[in-house]
């Protein structure tokens, strides 16, 4: 080590290594006190939510009560809309990275990556006045046949904006991300890996299922979990789309939905004052934890299938 | 099981270039052939026109006849992958499947072709394909850790054995020992000798010594000239061409006089 320095280093150099070693450094530390930044600031005015009464969290005895319902949605619509999402996702990142021909791989490609730059607002505008109505006599029909299934129970919605509507919305929302990242990794696949299965005879979707996704396991945890953790946080869509009452239920095209923490917020934060907004902004810590959580789980099990070695 | 293989006017392309001109072969069955030749002649390119994994490369195509046992590789009717369950493969570098088990990987070609496979019938051909590829006592004691965790030699004989361990009819090894040390390389000539009892065996070696100890028949491929394409010089008993071959250009080859 030592001597390796002596010869190549000449002192200017050192220098600059120093300072941009330096200033990455300063960047990290930065976005940890940013971060901390924001969990102090919810944590502390969040904290009164902690003594308030049911007139401040719109008929809850206390904010557990109060929070719980709009916990339960949001994991809801973004489970559902992960569950839509990533089958899709990884259908077209397939296609893209190894079985459409190229000219058409690139053009999916960029329409993909284009969904991207849709505005959050724009889907919810669509989920509105385009998706939703459509939907209502799927739903009715859905009501009417298979209603034996606990999902498709409840009064059908007459308006479509249930929360299957509004996870199919954020299901779009996150395909571009989840796609864009397995793609990446699936076209990273060793040459060598894809050659070794086919050459013993493996068919182009055999070959996928024994180099290219094994390959790409972690890649694909991580994507889901980014994919996630942006339908957990997602405001506007949700807010536009979803007639929300607040219930907890499994019930996902009946008139009565449950809310979630974001869309709450951005449709109640207005109107609150006092303890009200104190109650929001620790709804909005409850989020920050969520998100957290799914984040560090992802790690978890990227660094479990993937011991030591990569 | 083992067969022969007929090339006739075997022309190979990378798009529109011409990599290997006007091959014309015969590989005997149940012998070892080997392919030698300068780097960039088109030893490899030629070796996977035998199985048809050239054409896994886009662009990529060929021009002519290859029979085995007198049934056309390159029929429009052939499925490309029937083949390639046929005539197996060993690379150059090892390439065990990653996340795979040892045991895992030897049965990986088995299991493409016939998904239900009872646990015995499973660790019968496991032992035997290890067995086959003097590799069974190195590893029997942990059959279930990551085929990635041994040594490049023994990747190389594991990739060996899941290649046998479908019981293909032609082998193809393209410099299967270039990665390996003396001792690993020659546990694998061990068995490429053992093996030719029962396969028909092409490879690709740099090594002349090699090409003289494990082949009967040796293919001398050779360029024109730079940037021509590459075409077979000779092929003959291996005994002759590293004693008396027939053209001036095999023996400047082999005698080290090249270039
Ligand atoms: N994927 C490819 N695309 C285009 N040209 C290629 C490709 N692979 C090989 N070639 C060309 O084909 C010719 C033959 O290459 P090949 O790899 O068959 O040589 P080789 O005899 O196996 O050489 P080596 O001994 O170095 O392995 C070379 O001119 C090479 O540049
Ligand atoms: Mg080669």
């Amino acid at each position: 080590m030592s001597t390796a320095q002596t010869e190549t280093g000449s002192p200017k150099r050192r220098l600059g290594d120093l300072v941009f070693a330096n200033l990455t450094l300063a960047a990290g530390v930065l976005i940890l006190i940013a971060l901390a930044g924001v969990a102090i600031f919810l944590t502390v005015e969040g904290a009164p939510a902690l003594g308030a009464g049911s007139s401040d969290l719109s008929g809850h005895s206390n904010f557990l009560t109060y929070v719980a319902p709009l916990v339960f949605g949001t994991l809801l619509a973004a489970l559902i809309a992960l569950l839509i999402a990533l089958p899709l996702s990884l259908g077209v990142a397939l296609a893209v990275s190894h079985f459409a021909p190229r000219r058409v791989a690139v053009l999916i490609g960029y329409v993909v990556d284009l969904l991207a730059a849709v505005p959050s607002v724009v889907y919810g505008l669509w989920g509105i006045l385009v998706l939703g109505p459509r939907l209502i006599p799927v739903y009715a029909w859905l009501s009417a046949h298979a209603s034996w299934i606990p999902f498709f129970g409840g009064t059908p919605s007459n308006t479509g904006r249930t929360i299957l509507t509004a996870s199919i919305v954020l299901a779009i929302m996150i395909i571009p991300i989840i796609t864009a990242i397995t793609r990446e990794i699936f076209s990273q696949t060793p040459r060598l890996n894809e050659e070794a299965a086919l050459a013993l005879g493996a068919t182009r979707w055999e070959m996928v299922r024994l180099a290219v996704l094994p390959y790409g396991r972690s890649g694909i945890v991580s994507a889901a979990m980014l994919g996630l953790g942006r339908a957990l946080g997602e405001t506007m869509a949700v807010a536009l789309v979803l007639s929300a009452s607040g219930v907890v239920t499994f019930h996902l095209i009946s008139s009565t939905n449950p809310s979630t923490i974001a869309a709450n917020i951005a449709l109640t934060f207005a109107d609150a004052s006092g303890v009200q907004r104190n109650a929001l902004i620790a709804s909005g810590l409850v989020l920050f934890l969520i998100t957290f959580v799914v984040n560090f789980s992802a790690r978890a099990i990227v660094a479990r299938y993937e011991p030591g070695s990569k | 099981m083992a067969k022969s293989i007929d090339v006739s006017d075997l022309n190979i392309y990378y798009g529109d270039f011409l990599a290997v001109e006007n091959v014309n072969m015969t590989i005997t069955a149940r012998s070892v052939t080997a392919l030698i030749g300068p780097s960039g002649c088109g030893k490899s390119t030629f070796l996977r026109t035998l199985n048809r994994m050239h054409e896994v490369i886009p662009g990529a195509r060929v021009q002519g006849k290859v029979l085995v046992d007198g049934q056309s590789l390159y029929d429009p009717q052939v499925d490309p992958v029937e083949v390639r369950r046929m005539v197996g493969m060993v690379f150059q570098r090892p390439n065990p499947f990653p996340t795979m088990s040892i045991y895992e990987n030897v049965l990986a070609g088995l299991r493409l072709n016939n998904k239900r496979l009872s646990k015995s019938d499973a660790d019968t051909v496991v032992e035997r394909s290890l067995q086959g590829a003097n590799l069974w006592t190195e590893v029997k004691d942990r059959l279930n850790k990551p085929g990635m965790g041994l040594s490049g030699g023994q990747q190389q004989r594991l990739c060996i054995a899941r290649a046998i361990a479908v019981e293909p009819q032609v082998l193809l090894m393209d410099e299967p020992c270039s990665a390996l040390d003396p001792i690993s390389t020659s546990a694998v000539e061990d068995l490429i000798h053992e093996l030719k009892e029962q396969y028909t065996i092409v490879i690709v070696t740099h090594n002349m010594q090699q090409a003289a100890r494990v082949s009967e028949d040796t293919a001398f491929f050779n360029l024109s000239a730079a940037g021509k394409p590459g075409r077979l010089v000779e092929m003959n008993p291996t005994k002759k061409i590293f004693s008396v071959p027939d053209e001036e250009a095999t023996e400047a080859y082999i005698s080290g006089r090249f270039g």
